[in-house]
């Protein structure tokens, strides 16, 4: 009885310094509630005036746009062209990207050229501001999708690099001992041992890429035209229409989130034995 | 006493699977002379082990042994070839059990297989790693992943892995010394049981005087700077070993006398 008194009376005692008010809500609603006093005050800063509706629209302005665009782009009009214009540029950068990161990754990392010859030449351009490189690409690629691919794998391609070399690093000398008792070739330890261990690093630098890989192709388009959604927020922010900028970024932003959690949901499933419940028999 | 000497006829008749003659090793890298007129003879069924203080060199010796690391002077040989490099016919086994934890268990035990001779070999090897889980008692985890097996699950499953390929030799360092002791002693006794039902020739790097007296025929017992074997210590207890036997006065004269042998070894 003392016991249980004891331990019911434990939290009173904790009181003092215990749980928050956002320890006790719960958060969808701490969450929602929090976007809503934004766009309250969002309302409030442009309803009165205090904020032209040409730098900031209102509230309303914005919902109005998103419908309209909404509208356009689930009915199959150039919203969904230019959409499915930068969907392309974003999966094939993205794609290209992983490809071409993997590939400099274990070279970087497992040979003694890639490590000292290549990497300093990657980490030169990677220091570069590659954004300034859109103008050239247009130059070599021309004004299609193929230069805002570039771009996007330009600005995506080095956290890849870098988490699979630190990945394929990370095999633990325990394993290496093991394969090299079985006589197991390089090649062939690369591929069972330290390509798979080295998945957890991959996939962080797969996350980052996805991230960045759209700021890529968007910038690619405000500077090298095309007929992508870059393109069309070009054009709106010209009319200085800002509304329809706003809606247009938080669609894009659909597309950016759907990307990475596609990867997320992909690595609960390649690098399962990282999950706290292994159990896929 | 009668007993022991006609052993000691015995034994040089015993095939001798192992032999290192003479094998020295020296670390470039740093002039260390980590080995110096290394002789061992491991005859065929046989257990032995290395016994000596930390950096005496019994890892190196053991990686010389296993084909990873090239003698600078000596001969190292395995029934009759020279060891050069890695070879199926030694089993290796070391303190971590190194699970790869993207495989099932099964599949683990069976790496050395589908590494050497391909995917579809280890899938004929299957019933074979099914026996060998069944002889060290891991029966029905086949399809479990590493994350989990308990630790002495995991050395049993390494025990496996080290088996499947039917090697001629075991070298095992420090198998156990990550276990808590309850366990070690039972997977000491498992040991035990494997290598005689399956004649196996072991060779055991330890800390522990106990352990290698318990387990083994011949204790080597080395000492440092350079590494060298000081003593060839014969442990006459019948086999099967059991823990009882640890309480046998016969069996502290041994540790005793390794102990002795050790401390001088640790002084000069
Ligand atoms: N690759 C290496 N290069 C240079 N010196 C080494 C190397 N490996 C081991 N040594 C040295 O050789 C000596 C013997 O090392 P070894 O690992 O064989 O000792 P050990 O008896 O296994 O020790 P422990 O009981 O701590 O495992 C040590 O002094 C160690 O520092
Ligand atoms: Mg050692």
């Amino acid at each position: 009885m003392t016991v249980e008194a004891a331990e019911q009376s434990a939290p009173i005692a904790d009181h003092g310094d215990g749980p928050t008010l956002f320890d006790r809500i719960p958060q969808p609603v701490s969450i929602l509630g929090f976007g809503a006093a934004i766009v309250l005050l969002w309302y409030l800063v442009t309803a009165s005036g205090i904020v032209s509706p040409l730098i900031l629209p209102t509230p309303l302005q914005t919902l109005n746009q998103l419908i309209t665009v909404g509208a356009n782009l689930f009915t199959g009009g150039y919203v969904l062209s230019a959409m499915w214009i930068t969907t392309q540029e974003v999966l094939w950068g993205f794609a290209i990207a992983v490809v071409v990161g993997i590939l400099l990754g274990i070279l970087v990392s497992e040979t003694r050229f890639g490590e000292r010859a290549v990497m300093p030449y990657l980490v030169a351009l990677d220091t570069m501001p590659k954004i300034a490189f859109a103008p050239l690409f247009v130059a070599w690629f021309g004004f299609s999708i193929e230069s805002k691919i570039a771009l996007a794998v330009y600005v995506s391609l080095f956290p890849v690099i870098v988490g699979t070399a630190a990945g394929v690093r990370s095999a633990d000398e325990n394993s290496l001992m093991l394969f090299r008792t079985m006589g197991v070739s390089r090649l062939k330890t690369l591929i069972h041992l330290k390509i798979p261990a080295g998945l957890p690093q991959i996939f962080t630098g797969l996350k980052i890429a996805s991230l960045s890989v759209m700021a890529g192709a968007i910038t690619a388009e405000f500077l090298g035209g095309g007929k992508g959604v870059g393109e069309l927020i070009r054009i709106a922010a010209t009319q200085l229409d800002t509304a329809r900028v706003f809606a247009l970024i938080i669609y894009l932003s659909l597309l950016g989130v759907a990307l990475f959690g596609f990867v997320t949901v992909l690595e609960r499933y390649v690098v399962f034995w990282r999950n706290s419940d292994p159990g896929r028999e | 006493m009668a007993l022991a000497t006609s052993e000691q006829v015995d034994a040089p008749s015993a095939s001798t699977v192992y032999r290192l003659e003479n094998v020295g090793k020296v670390y470039q890298r740093n002039a260390l002379v980590a080995l110096k007129g290394v002789s061992i003879d491991l005859p065929e069924g046989s257990f032995s082990s290395v016994i000596g203080s930390s950096g005496c060199g019994k890892s190196t010796l053991l990686k010389i042994m296993a084909g990873l690391l090239p003698a600078t002077s000596g001969t190292v040989e395995l029934r009759g070839t020279p060891v050069t490099k890695p070879r199926p016919d030694i089993g290796m086994m070391f303190q971590q059990a190194t699970l790869l934890p993207w495989r099932t268990t099964i599949d683990n035990i069976l790496l050395p297989i589908s590494m050497r001779e391909g995917k579809a070999a280890a899938k004929a090897a299957r019933e074979k790693a099914e026996a060998l889980m069944d002889l060290v008692g891991i029966k029905g985890f086949e399809a479990a992943y590493a994350s989990q097996l308990s630790g002495g699950m995991a050395q049993r499953a390494a025990i496996c892995r080290m088996l499947i390929t039917e090697p001629a030799v075991l070298l095992l360092d420090e198998p156990f010394s990550a276990l808590d002791e309850i366990v070690r002693d039972f997977m000491n006794m498992e040991l035990q049981r494997i290598c005689m039902e399956r004649n196996a020739t072991a060779f055991l790097v330890t800390h522990s005087i106990a352990e290698a007296v318990l387990l083994s025929d011949t204790v080597y017992v080395m000492a440092p700077r350079p590494g060298r074997v000081i003593e060839e210590v014969k442990i006459e207890l019948p086999r099967p070993r059991t823990l009882d036997m640890t309480t046998d006065p016969m069996f502290g004269d041994y540790v005793r006398h390794i102990r002795r042998l050790l401390d001088e070894g640790s002084r000069t």
